[in-house]
């Protein structure tokens, strides 16, 4: 059937092995996974189309107030940010329900650097979501300037970088719901069912609603895209971040080491 | 010399290993070594432990006690363990989304390989041209095991660990892998292959391992093991013979279909059964297969698993 044969290492002696797999060339395997399925692409591509959908929607309805390169910006970022947990989630979950841990783990024992190439993944899709915002967004000043005319160009440079973080840590909720539940189905409903519930709790219960400031995530992660961000929203934001980003990573990432992969 | 060291004696060393599940014991006291230029089956039945003690042998399952090295070293502490051992114990985990190339694709990346290899590799299993480009939802569980196996030789490994590759292969592929298997470890490989099927080992093994129940019920050279002799023996009421047997002091396990094989002579059978009036419908000793020491060392095993 074939002449060709398997070769392996002469014998008496071990071929040297090459070096351990760099950090960087993982976080390129990891962002290869992300888009080589048919769903990693439909998913990527249906955050784009939602941004894309979102700034047109904006540049017919809009006042001129909104017509600016950074609000064009921050309607894309915001839209962009409903799915970005989603892509973070299944970055993890998907080596669990489709078993491709096994390979994965057997290739790259360490765990530990899959679970830190994981996150580097999650973060240069996250930088690259604002690149392609920054882009919808040119493209919708564009227009407003051929049509209408006094095209806003005006960039806002901390407004830029806390719209990154905005993007970094929505990723990185995802990936650590991913990490805590392995399991696509549970990590996406838990995600976006928990802080309904909290929101309905704190809702009902009046005692809890200083604490829903401290919290909910849309209301403390909310100023990060706004013109600027008080001393006591960066604290609330670190302390919703605690419990909605580090508790579940961290757990995950004990779940991750000890857990038998099969 | 740098980037060369000395080959250990032993490719694959398991030590004392073992897996509790709670009370359950998966993987029992566990011991046997894979030398390089040797196929070394792993048979036992369904349920005996053979995948568990090689999840745990490719760090995936970490032991309850023991150890078991790879090339000299835990697993974990390979540094690139793609390059030193082919890895394949699930054929069926793989994303079904991605194509045969992208799977090894994302393999040789991870490895730092030259895409050539991949090319090569599909090539080598069968899986060239048109075969690559689908994605592994359309393969058949066949196809599946060849893409295993590709992944497993794509780094040029001198170990193969391989849980059930003949499973879904259809009788042609199973003679070219045992081809490909032979000819690994004729050329200083090292391999171990797990199955429950005896036929698929017994062609191409060099070194049995044995286990039921999580216990290695034997091990050794495959001609070794093939020479100890028995006898084989069927009675119209085998429930009878066997406590005939029993009582004789003859040590007897018993096949699925009521045959049963006695460590004893011939003579001593006879009698055994004649002093307990029981009617035998077939008495010889048994044929040297491997199949018979199968199912002598493991049938009490399964049948004690179907009481329970």
């Amino acid at each position: 059937m074939t002449t060709m044969t398997a070769t392996p290492a002469t014998a008496g002696a071990v071929r040297d092995a090459g070096s351990r797999p760099s950090l960087l060339r993982l976080t390129g395997v990891e962002l290869r996974k992300l888009i080589d399925t048919r769903a990693g692409f439909w998913l990527l591509a249906t955050i784009g189309l939602i941004a894309a959908g979102i700034v047109a929607i904006q540049l017919v309805v809009g006042g001129p107030a909104d017509r600016t390169f950074m609000s064009f910006f921050g309607a894309s970022v915001f839209a962009v940010a409903l799915l970005l947990p989603v892509l973070g989630i299944l970055l993890v979950t998907s080596e669990w329900s489709q078993r491709t841990a096994m390979t994965t783990f057997a290739l790259v024992p360490r765990r530990e650097r899959i679970v830190v190439a994981k996150i580097g993944a999650g973060l240069v899709a996250a930088a690259l979501s604002v690149v392609a915002s920054l882009l919808v967004a040119a493209v919708a000043t564009l227009l407003v300037g051929v049509t209408v005319g006094n095209a806003d160009w005006g960039i806002d440079g901390p407004g830029l970088l806390n719209a990154t973080l905005f993007q970094v840590l929505n990723t990185l909720i995802g990936v650590a719901f991913g990490m805590w539940l392995l399991n696509s189905p549970l990590a996406i409903v838990l995600y976006f069912a928990l802080p309904t519930v909290w929101a309905m709790l704190t809702g009902m219960v009046s005692w809890l609603r200083d604490w829903a400031q401290w919290l909910d995530t849309t209301v403390t992660m909310a100023p990060l895209i706004g013109p600027e961000v008080t001393a006591g929203q960066w604290a609330r934001l670190g302390v919703s971040m605690l419990v909605w980003l580090v508790a579940p990573m961290l757990v995950g990432f004990f779940r991750i080491m000890r857990r038998e992969i099969s | 010399m740098a980037g060369w060291r000395a080959q250990p004696d032993s490719m694959i060393a398991v030590e004392n290993l073992s897996k509790r599940y709670g009370e359950q014991a998966a993987v029992d006291d566990v011991s046997f070594v894979c030398t390089p230029g040797t196929v070394t089956g792993f048979l036992g039945p369904n349920g005996a432990g053979k995948s568990t003690t090689m999840r745990m042998i490719c760090g995936l399952t970490p032991p309850s006690a023991g150890r078991a090295t790879v090339a000299g070293r835990p697993y974990r502490s390979l540094p690139n363990p793609g390059r030193e051992v082919g890895v394949l114990l699930d054929a069926s985990a793989q994303h079904p989304g991605r194509t045969g190339r992208e799977v090894l694709t994302l393999a040789a990346r991870t490895m730092g390989l030259d895409t050539r290899e991949v090319t090569e590799k599909l090539g080598l299993v069968g899986l060239g041209g048109v075969a690559a480009k689908r994605r592994v939802r359309a393969y058949s569980l066949g196809m599946r095991q060849r893409l295993g196996l590709a992944h497993a030789l794509l780094g040029d490994p001198s170990v193969l660990v391989l849980d059930e590759p003949a499973n879904g292969l259809d009788p042609e592929g199973i003679f070219w892998m045992r081809g490909l298997l032979r000819d690994f470890a004729d050329r200083g490989g090292t391999v171990l292959l797990s199955s429950h099927l005896l036929r698929e080992v017994q062609e191409v093994a060099d070194r049995l391992v044995v286990i039921g129940g999580g216990r290695i019920v034997a091990q050794g050279e495959k001609a070794e093991l093939l020479a100890s002799t028995g006898t084989l023996v069927r009675a119209r009421e085998p429930h009878r013979l066997r406590a005939a047997l029993i009582a004789a002091g003859i040590t007897v396990a018993a096949a699925a279909d009521g045959t049963l094989i006695a460590e004893a002579e011939t003579g001593a059978v006879g009698q055994a059964a004649a002093d307990g009036a029981v009617v035998l419908t077939e008495l010889r000793p048994a044929e040297n297969g491997l199949e018979e020491l199968f199912l002598r060392l493991t049938a009490g095993e399964t049948i004690k698993e179907s009481l329970r």
